[in-house]
């Protein structure tokens, strides 16, 4: 049964010092209600008048809508030196404008906007960059401390936190470094191939996807993904057990959260990367064979031997050492965006994102530097 | 004033094949302070879910004044569901908004206002609740209470004709508490809105509760229903005393539970 709403209007009759004012037909959120600041503007500079009342006998229904309206009055009223009376308005309204009333808002509660100037921006990101980096040093110094106390057997931490770490970034993450790194070995021998099959030496991108996949590629792609799969994880995992107070728990019963938190997943990503770098380059060298035996006439044998031939072992030291030590940051930049993480849900996110940015970049960093030391020293 | 406006029929509510609780069938009044009590793990916060349509119920139906929650299809779902408004435990204000914008959601979602109307109507419903000034904090930065208000005022946003409060004194202290109370007594009052509560605060349930259903964990159903105080003086189940007296009915002396009921009154 629906009820047409009766138009809303509301009306000022002006008697001497008393202004009455009249309020009429339905006042809800849905309905077309006259401008206030007309009403406003006939009370004039307000001198004239000591007295409010209202007059409601033709107010039909009435909602939030209506209260807002009459707290502009008032307020407005009241600015002017003019008093208010509400007896007249229905208990309802007197009520709510009670509680409406009832706390005044605390002087220097409201925020203003501030105007800041990009003098200030720089400043302040510069200062914030300088806190970072000491964060940074604090969090990698006491993963050092956990560390010691690791290898003199004093950490406080549970085996079966190690193992569990181990199981979730390491076999768990074969499915997704499987696919990438065959696409990977295949991409670079389609690469590769374009050149070398102009003077036929297609035999050659063996040597091409066997070198590139286990100094560089192989580390690079595991390390990447692992970012994104491992070093999130990590973020939002303790993110949100500092949302929950749990990490505040662990230390008043007495644990490091460095040790008892941090350190399993560092050790279980530092253990699991060289293996899985070792089984990309694998993968990538796979790949790269399924496309030169397939397209360049060059066989499954002639192709293994000539990997055999292009990979020395420091080749596949190098790779494994680069990508044990992206492992340390990406573990790093996960756990420490975790564990500053503020205390709410959206923060929890801004860690994750943050600890995937962090990860990349130092990973990119990394590389860059160690292939540029390996080639001075001629490794 | 007494036409039903939530009715609860032959409800059944599970998890998968566990059964919370069975055969609830109760009324709630318009303009009640109707109380869900009962102890912790007994369904409650479950019962609370199923009125305001995040849990469909194993069996029964819940009925919006004559029509049916769990009958009607989504579009009808959702159009019932508007009347009602809820605060949960903690608050539950999004974390990255502003109090200002968390109220003003509702709003912007499902009517045509101006951002100037919604403006005043978001710090109409924040001084309501006692929280003037307070539009451009973001909720980690206000004290437990004040969450639980802001949350209130959210819970407000659309005029709500129904009410729903999970534990609304659980965290705050006692003075808080009374506060809110009050708050929930004066809003029904003025807004003549029906307002459910889950709780097991004793002091809540008997300063304003009107009426009260008492769910059982062991039988798994309702086992008592009426004015909590009339509860009190009336009822001869020993769990509903030992509920209402905080364990103090272990004396076989139903009478001396009572006087110690009364005292805690």
């Amino acid at each position: 049964m629906a009820v047409d709403n009766r138009p809303s209007n509301i009306t000022v009759n002006c008697k001497a010092h008393l202004l009455e004012v009249d309020i009429i037909g339905d006042w809800l959120l849905d309905s077309q209600i006259p401008d206030l600041d007309l009403i406003l503007a006939q009370f004039g500079d307000g001198t004239q008048f000591k007295k409010l009342v209202f007059s409601t006998e033709s107010l039909g229904r009435w909602d939030s809508l209506l209260m807002t309206e009459l707290i502009k009055l008032i307020s407005y009223s009241e600015e002017k030196g003019i008093s208010v009376d509400t007896k007249t308005l229905p208990s309802g309204i007197q009520g709510l404008l009670g509680l409406v009333f009832a706390v005044p808002e605390r002087a220097g509660v409201r925020r203003q906007s501030i105007h800041i100037s990009w003098l200030e921006i720089v400043g302040n990101s510069g200062l914030r960059l300088q806190s970072d980096v000491n964060a940074l040093i604090v969090f990698i110094g006491n993963l050092t401390l956990s560390v010691f106390a690791f290898f003199r057997g004093k950490a406080h931490f549970r085996w079966v936190d190690l193992w569990r770490n181990v199981q979730d970034c390491g076999p768990s993450a074969l499915p997704i470094i499987t696919l990438i790194s065959l696409l990977v070995g295949l991409i670079l021998a389609f690469v590769g191939s374009v050149q070398l099959s102009l003077f036929g030496a297609q035999l050659y991108i063996a040597d091409l996807v066997g070198l590139g996949m286990s100094r560089e590629m192989g580390g690079l792609m595991t390390a990447v993904i692992m970012s994104g799969r491992t070093g999130a994880a990590y973020a939002a995992q303790l993110g949100t057990m500092q949302v929950n107070n749990e990490i505040d728990a662990l230390e008043t019963m007495g644990f490091d959260p460095m040790e008892f938190l941090v350190l399993p997943r560092v050790l279980a990503l530092i253990f699991v990367m060289p293996l899985l770098c070792l089984y990309a380059d694998l993968m990538g060298i796979i790949g790269g064979a399924l496309v030169t035996v397939n397209f360049f006439e060059v066989s499954l044998v002639e192709y293994i031997n000539r990997t055999i031939n292009a990979i020395h072992m420091l080749d596949l030291s190098v790779g494994v050492f680069k990508c044990a030590v992206f492992g340390v940051l990406i573990a790093l930049s996960g756990c420490m965006r975790g564990m500053q993480c503020g205390r709410s849900a959206s923060e929890v996110g801004d860690a994750t994102t943050s600890a995937v940015v962090t990860g990349i970049v130092f990973i990119v960093i990394a590389d860059s530097l160690m292939t540029i030391i390996c080639n001075r020293l001629g490794i | 004033m007494n036409s039903p406006c939530l009715s609860i029929k032959n409800m059944t509510m599970a998890y998968g094949n566990f059964i919370i609780q069975r055969d609830l069938d109760f009324t709630i009044n318009r303009g009640d302070i109707f109380v869900i009590m009962g102890a912790s793990g007994c369904g409650k916060s479950t019962l609370l879910m199923h009125l305001i349509g995040l849990h469909r119920p194993m069996s029964g139906d819940v009925f919006y004044g004559e029509e049916s929650l769990w009958q009607a299809d989504y579009k009808d779902r959702q159009r019932l569901l508007r009347q009602t408004g809820v605060l949960f435990q903690s608050g539950a204000l999004l974390s990255s908004m502003t109090l200002a914008e968390n109220v003003a959601l509702p709003l912007t979602e499902h009517t045509r206002l101006g951002a100037q109307r919604i403006r005043q109507l978001v710090s109409y419903k924040l001084a309501l609740v006692g929280l003037a000034g307070f539009e451009d904090y973001y909720p980690a930065e206000l004290s437990g209470g004040m969450q639980k208000r802001a949350g209130l005022a959210r819970a407000m946003a659309l005029d709500p004709k129904i009410l729903f409060f999970d534990e609304p004194s659980a965290g705050l202290d006692p003075v808080s508490a009374k506060l809110l109370d009050d708050l929930i007594r004066s809003l029904r009052d003025h807004l003549g809105a029906t307002i459910v509560i889950v709780t097991h605060e004793l002091a809540s349930i008997f300063a304003i509760g009107t009426y009260s259903v008492f769910l059982d964990m062991e039988t798994k159903t309702m086992i008592a229903s009426g004015p909590p105080k009339q509860l009190l003086a009336e009822s001869r189940d020993p769990k509903v005393l030992r509920f209402l007296t905080r364990g103090a009915s272990e004396s076989s002396n139903i009478s001396a539970i009572k006087r110690q009921g009364h005292e805690i009154l």
